[in-house]
């Protein structure tokens, strides 16, 4: 950007930010085209016919023929594809064929569990993973650093099933320490209204402590679990991306003017590595609230991808697909959310 | 003159596979309040001299010397949080590329005010006011603008003017110039010197000019080191550069151009490998 507009104040035309929000606007809309695209494509190349999941093997030809027709599936692809969006833009992704209930409202149950799971996770993996990068790259190559080392390795490497079944063997069954699998213990189920699906977030504006600390004694483990996942990932992008930084001419004007080696690392070398944290970050997150399914199912925590994954080996097409769009709609949301956070961390972006 | 450094028999050495490299090795010199050249090719020591004055030189490496004396404080026996005391506010660097040292995701302002008050305890409204007088000094138009200004919106001779004002705030007594002008165009390398050379001049400050350039060497310094293999080879005066003596300063010489002696041939350097084994040359005044 010219160094003439960016403070001048008068501007004649539109402000840029109605543009940009236009062309984010523009973007998100075509993106979910695509991927909407992509998952009708796929509800009608299934092998699943289904008018026959409905009215199921025995129904007679003239029911056979009016379910079809109330299926709009006679009319031409382009049109059911048109009926298609229109219902989707009315977060109507058809009825579960398991349990005859709206998926859009299966999904409202399911979602919140995982994002509430996944959020935690990723905190955990932000607050100790990025120090930890930053540490190994600042005494690169110490104790500190090869313990940083094992520990991404050992994240990478062990089969997060296992790590689940032994945290929950440890924590839950002999030291008690943690809730065990399930959201909350079985007397504080229903007890909190839901406002937003998400336990502890509930229990706190209803301020209702006990609901807040069982369901946070359910969550904390398998959310350190995750955490544990993406601070192995984070803390050795971060050690990379700082390594990088530190060894920058700019490193050396800093120590040249006499600060202290602390405020070199996070008041310098910190500042130019945000852009790609963010993405390094967004990435995990989003991986986390595609729903991890092992973990889920170990902790019996009802989120969305066991939702997916149950749909998906009973042939439930149109759970699947709505899981599908919720999930893609998710990476998208994050990607311009990691795009805004882009210019306002580097100038040179704006 | 009085002295204000005195470098005596510095080395500095890196650990390698093959034992430990030595790209300093026994150099002694002193400052004064002067301009004092440093000339030689890359991988001379030149700057790694620079460097190990202000203690930059990161573990594995190692600096070693009798004694880098600035005034009566020996900066050797100094700790790291005594030297941050030293660097910046006593001795100053001004480094080659602004785009490179600059922070590209700080403000001009803010890494100026930042240099002043680490050494100062002004407030930042007065450390605001300081940064803007410091920035006009190095000719700067619309001072104000720039300083909330990004590094990449500067031009490179603009950006080495904002380096040197940055340098310059805590009003240091030494100030190295680590090849200031090899990364700007022609046209601005002499207005970025004149400026350097001006301020320099007022504040009774002494200079180190690390360069690979002869001829600007000759013509801005006024006393040269030559060094060659991590070594003083030849110490002279920079108006009788033409007349030094070593066969290394000589071949240099030799292969520049020049106006008024136009050749067909230009001479290539011959290389002596004995030159490195002979012992530095004291650059003392």
């Amino acid at each position: 950007m010219a160094l003439t507009d960016r403070t001048g104040e008068g501007r004649a035309s539109l402000p840029p930010w109605i543009k940009t929000t236009f062309l984010t606007l523009g973007s998100i809309a075509v993106t979910m085209l695509g991927l909407l695209f992509v998952t009708f494509i796929i509800g009608r190349v299934m092998p699943i016919d289904p008018v026959l999941a409905i009215v199921g093997e025995r129904a007679s030809q003239s029911t056979y023929d009016a379910v079809f027709e109330e299926l709009g599936l006679d009319k031409p692809l382009i049109v059911q594809f048109g009926y298609y969006i229109w219902d989707v833009l009315h977060l109507d992704f058809g009825t579960s064929l398991l349990n005859a209930r709206p998926v859009s409202e299966d999904i409202a149950r399911v979602f919140p569990a995982t994002l509430e799971l996944a959020t935690l996770g990723i905190f955990f993996g932000i607050v100790l993973g990025v120090p930890l990068g930053v540490l190994a790259a600042v005494r690169k190559g110490s104790w500190i650093d090869q313990v940083a080392r094992v520990v991404a390795l050992v994240g990478y490497s062990m089969p997060i099933f296992w790590l689940g079944l032994m945290g929950l063997l440890i924590f839950y069954g002999i030291l008690g320490w943690v809730g065990g699998p399930g959201r909350v213990g079985i007397f504080y189920v229903d007890v909190v209204p839901p406002v937003t699906g998400m336990i502890l977030i509930d229990a706190l504006l209803d301020r209702n402590w006990d609901v807040f600390k069982n369901a946070f004694s359910h969550i904390i483990l398998p959310a350190a679990l995750l955490g544990y996942y993406s601070l192995a990932y984070i803390s050795r992008m971060t050690r990379s991306f700082m390594l990088e930084q530190l060894s920058a001419e700019y490193i050396t004007t800093a120590r040249v003017k006499g600060m202290s080696e602390w405020d070199v690392v996070w008041k310098h070398a910190v500042k130019n590595i945000r852009v790609q944290l963010i993405t390094v970050i967004a990435l995990s997150y989003a991986t986390l609230l595609e729903g991890s399914v092992l973990t889920e199912i170990i902790f019996s925590w009802p989120g969305i991808g066991s939702y997916i994954t149950t749909a998906l080996l009973s042939a439930d097409m149109n759970a699947v697909l709505g899981g599908t769009v919720v999930v893609g709609l998710v990476f998208i949301l994050l990607n311009i959310f990691s795009d805004l956070l882009y210019k306002v961390f580097d100038p040179r972006a704006r | 003159m009085d002295t204000l450094l005195d470098v005596e028999n510095l080395w500095v050495k890196f650990p390698t596979r093959q034992g430990l490299f030595d790209a300093v090795r026994g150099v002694s010199f002193s400052l004064g309040r002067e301009r004092l050249g440093i000339v030689g090719e890359s991988g001379s020591g030149k700057s790694m001299t620079g460097r190990a004055i202000l203690r930059l030189i990161r573990p594995p490496g190692i600096v070693e010397a009798d004694h880098i004396k600035l005034g009566d404080d020996n900066l050797l026996a100094k700790s790291e949080k005594e030297m941050r005391a030293v660097r910046g506010q006593r001795i100053s660097m001004v480094m080659q590329d602004p785009k490179f040292s600059l922070n590209p995701v700080m403000t001009i302002g803010d890494q100026i005010i930042e240099a002043y008050r680490l050494h100062s305890a002004a407030s930042k409204s007065k450390a605001h006011a300081k940064s803007l007088e410091m920035l006009r000094a190095v000719s700067i138009r619309d001072a104000e603008r720039v300083m909330r200004a990004y590094p990449h919106e500067m031009s490179g001779g603009m950006g080495q003017r904002i380096m040197i004002a940055m340098m310059l705030i805590p009003n240091p007594e030494i100030l190295i110039a680590d090849e200031p002008t090899s990364a700007l165009d022609v046209s601005v390398q002499r207005q970025v010197l004149d400026i350097m050379d001006r301020l320099v001049k007022e504040r009774g400050m002494g200079l180190i000019f690390i360069s690979h350039d002869l001829n600007l060497v000759a013509d801005f310094c006024d006393r040269v080191l030559i060094m060659y293999a991590g070594r003083v080879v030849e110490v002279c005066e920079a108006d009788k550069l033409h007349e030094a003596t070593h066969p290394y300063t000589q071949g240099l010489l030799n292969s520049l151009p020049r106006l008024d002696m136009p050749t067909d041939r230009l001479e290539v350097l011959e290389r002596d490998p004995a030159w490195s084994e002979v012992p530095s040359v004291s650059g003392r005044a």
